[in-house]
């Protein structure tokens, strides 16, 4: 095992205040209100782990089985919860499993904070058992990180990682702390929260002038149009944009992170931007007269083709990083600032208006795409089931009032469009990072993050397999979480493309699975498998009703296609129906 | 148009934000022409110089990725004429052949150069200035056996600037004031508002 060697570190007197660099990092969490840490122990990470034995009873710790799938669940309960989620790993491998999670909740600016174990301050750079420069390997996917290799370190440096992942545009910060520091005793002086970094401005100043611009912009428009992203949820502003939306009269459509900011069946809730969103709000992206951008960071997935979007549009952008203003779509007004203040000064200076007429445009773009397109997705004539009809169950029987976690491909896109909500922080999915493997984990995170909603897990047949292992961790903490599989027998999505922009030519898509019934019995959760629409219903609510975890596999059309779709280089406006 | 661009970066001193800097050029495959880290002016802040060929879009969205970084305080960008701006260089050259075909004396006048060190085998040379004044000295010694060269990073002074003392009392207070909190870029309206 690893080196055992100890004589490096100071060790203190012991006297009252004196406590292990260890027990102050649990002495942080507690003083941060962190209830659930996401983990997985190993040599370097030893001494905190020891100290958590004696934590049981304040700081639950759920054992995950890979690393990937802790911060995967940490990222679920942060979503679900809108707390900092907690993650350990030890030194080595251990961190970095961690680096596609953390890529993941940088660019769905998630807060996180990993603990990583370290090495001896004294072995850095020897190529040490299990040593890995975890720091420089985490720098491009975290908002801060920091080693640490003096125990004296440890309570202001976590109170920095603590305001920094959940302050201004949220992030993930990962503190690497040498195992001499975790063993090390100190002179504790208690824990004191961090308010204020001289060289981080979280929120960058509301500046009236700008508020005022944008309100006339707004007033005197003809065809505005908003749309917003998790800005609003992350900024806990549900409240403050629907008000805003209802005295404006304005058309709103979502991003995928935006989802269940604004209630799905809100009248001015236009429906989904983006490469499979709705017909409507894509094609009127490039038809308004004034774009309120909320939250939102153009990504080009929402954007398609730059150089055809929205020219003709003044664009107005809130946003709380003043990176993301220009950055991809240039700005006739900016609106910096924390969207929980200025949507309330900005609600105050427009007048009240209905763009009814507007609003129709939106309506008739509806009408078709549901002729075209949901209608037979909803109801199919196929024997084969489709992916829509199973969300429209779903739906049936959840009201809107269930946590959707989604994985990344066909079903993430079916279920985005189709699903509905009630209430915010109840979508849950990888945005940006789009990573196969994120739902189950997720899942689990966003249960123990609000463990009084139903959870219900969307997944592919290829997604499910990448972190299955965590079925362990269902059976383990015998947390109640509902997995439904889609299963197409395919990489959906990549099947899509290569028929749709590569002559069909399926290039290993053709994915098998096992048999996820004895799978999942296997880890004592009860599950089964529907193959037949008659039996599909019932399926669903007996997964709903079961007391436990449940996992549902759902046969459906093999080579289904998302539409409407957005190609790849193509503008919003030519977004295909079919 | 792509012009040079000289960058500074006013931050705390830390360990690995030479990196969290450097990665934010690398990541989009633009070339590091020139980066020089000082202390500045003011106690305990670091000064970074950076040197970038790349239009001025660029310039000011990278300025706004460095600025996002934690330990950043500000970050600037000028053009060269908006600053005044040096590199240092230093040449190695047999003292011999020197003296026998080139005058010393001549170099020195020629290119303000001076002597650093003369030993009976080699003399070492130093100049200071813009990069066609350091490459003149180079293209002189060429012909006379030139043993080694080096050239600095460059240090760059903003002409319009007044220092940062001022700055980071604004900074370490819990409220900024409004030009500090705001970035630079954005405080000329006329600009904001003309699309
Ligand atoms: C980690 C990772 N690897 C590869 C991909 C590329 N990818 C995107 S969607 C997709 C297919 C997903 O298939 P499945 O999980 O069966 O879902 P479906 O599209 O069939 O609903 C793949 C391979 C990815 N997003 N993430």
């Amino acid at each position: 095992m690893e080196t055992l060697e100890l004589k490096e570190q100071t060790i203190t007197a012991p006297a009252t205040q004196s406590i292990s660099g260890s027990k102050a990092v649990l002495e942080a969490f507690i003083a941060e209100g962190v209830d659930t840490i996401f983990g997985y122990p190993g040599g370097a990470i030893m001494p905190i782990y020891d100290a958590l034995y004696d934590y049981h009873d304040q700081l639950k710790h759920v054992l995950v089985r890979h690393e990937q799938g802790g911060i995967h669940a940490g990222q679920g309960y942060a979503r679900s919860s809108g707390k900092v989620g907690v993650v350990f790993a030890t030194s080595g491998p251990g961190a970095t499993n961690l680096v596609t999670g953390l890529a993941d909740a940088m660019i769905d600016s998630t807060p996180l904070v990993c603990v990583t174990g370290q090495v001896f301050a004294h072995l850095l750079g020897t190529d040490a058992f299990q040593e890995v420069d975890v720091v420089n390997i985490t720098t491009p996917v975290t908002k801060w990180n920091y080693q640490i290799t003096d125990a004296n370190e440890i309570p202001h440096i976590l109170a920095k990682a603590f305001f920094i992942a959940k302050s201004g545009r949220p992030g993930p910060v990962l503190i690497d702390i040498s195992k001499n520091a975790q063993l090390q005793t100190f002179e504790y002086k208690g824990y004191q929260k961090c308010e204020h970094i001289r060289s981080y401005r979280p929120k960058p100043i509301i500046r009236k002038s700008y508020i005022e611009k944008a309100a006339e912009l707004i007033n005197s428009a003809q065809k505005p149009f908003i749309l917003f992203g998790q800005g609003i949820i992350l900024g806990r502003a549900e409240n403050e944009f629907k008000n805003f939306i209802e005295k404006t009269g304005i058309p709103a459509a979502w991003t995928l992170l935006g989802l269940s900011a604004l209630p799905t069946d809100h009248p001015q809730n236009v429906g989904m931007l983006g490469m499979h969103g709705n017909y409507g709000p894509n094609v009127l992206t490039n038809e308004c007269d004034v774009l309120i951008a909320i939250g939102m960071r153009f990504d080009d997935r929402v954007t398609g083709r730059l150089d055809k979007y929205a020219k003709q549009a003044k664009v107005i952008h809130l946003d709380i990083d003043p990176a993301e203003i220009d950055k991809n779509v240039k700005t006739t007004v900016p609106v910096w600032g924390d969207c929980k203040e200025t949507l309330p000064l900005l609600t105050e200076l427009v007048t009240a208006k209905k763009h009814t007429e507007w609003l129709n445009k939106f309506n008739e773009y509806k009408q078709k795409e549901l002729d075209v397109v949901i209608h037979n997705e909803l109801n199919p004539t196929t024997e084969q089931m489709t992916m829509g009809e199973v969300i429209k169950i779903l739906n049936q029987n959840t009201n809107g009032d269930a946590i959707i976690v989604t994985d990344v491909g066909q079903h993430q896109m079916v279920a985005s469009r189709y699903a509905k909500f009630n209430q915010s922080k109840s979508n849950i999915t990888s945005g940006g990072a789009g990573t196969m493997g994120f739902a189950l984990p997720a899942a689990i995170g966003a249960k123990f993050g609000a463990p009084s909603r139903t959870v219900v897990a969307i997944i592919g047949d290829g997604g499910v397999q990448m972190t299955i292992q965590e079925l362990g961790t269902i059976m383990q903490t015998e947390i109640n979480v509902k997995i439904l599989i889609l299963n197409n027998e395919f990489l959906g999505m990549v099947r899509q493309w290569q028929q749709l922009f590569h002559d069909k030519r399926y290039s290993f898509v053709d994915i098998q699975s096992p048999n996820y019934v004895m799978v999942a019995n296997a880890y004592g959760i009860a599950a089964q498998k529907v193959t037949s629409r008659n039996q599909l219903a019932d399926a669903i609510t007996t997964m709903l009703q079961h007391e436990g975890s449940y996992l549902l596999e759902v046969m459906v059309g093999k080579e289904n296609n998302v539409f409407p779709m957005v190609p790849q280089g193509c503008s919003v406006s030519e977004i295909r129906l079919s | 148009m792509k012009q040079e661009y000289t960058i500074t970066v006013y931050t705390e001193n830390q360990v690995g934000l030479l990196n969290r800097i450097a990665i934010i050029f690398s990541r989009r495959k633009i070339n590091i022409e020139s980066l020089n880290t000082s202390p500045s002016e003011a106690e305990g802040i670091h000064r970074f110089t950076i040197v970038i060929n790349e239009t001025e879009d660029v310039v000011r969205k990278l300025c706004r990725q460095i600025e996002k970084q934690v330990e950043v305080l500000k970050a600037y960008y000028n053009t060269n004429e908006e600053i005044i701006w040096q590199e240092l260089a230093l040449y190695k050259v047999p003292t011999d052949v020197i003296t026998e075909k080139v005058k010393v004396e001549r170099l020195l006048r020629e290119f303000g150069a001076r002597a650093v060190v003369i030993r009976k085998d080699y003399t070492i040379f130093e100049t200071t200035g813009h990069r066609e004044e350091t490459e003149g000295l180079i293209n002189a010694l060429a012909p006379y056996d030139l043993i080694e060269f080096v050239r600095s990073a460059r240090v760059a002074i903003i002409k319009a600037s007044n220092g940062f003392h001022e700055k980071l009392k604004e900074f370490e207070a819990y409220e900024p004031a409004e030009e500090l909190a705001e970035n630079a870029f954005l405080n000329n309206q006329a600009e904001v508002f003309s699309m």
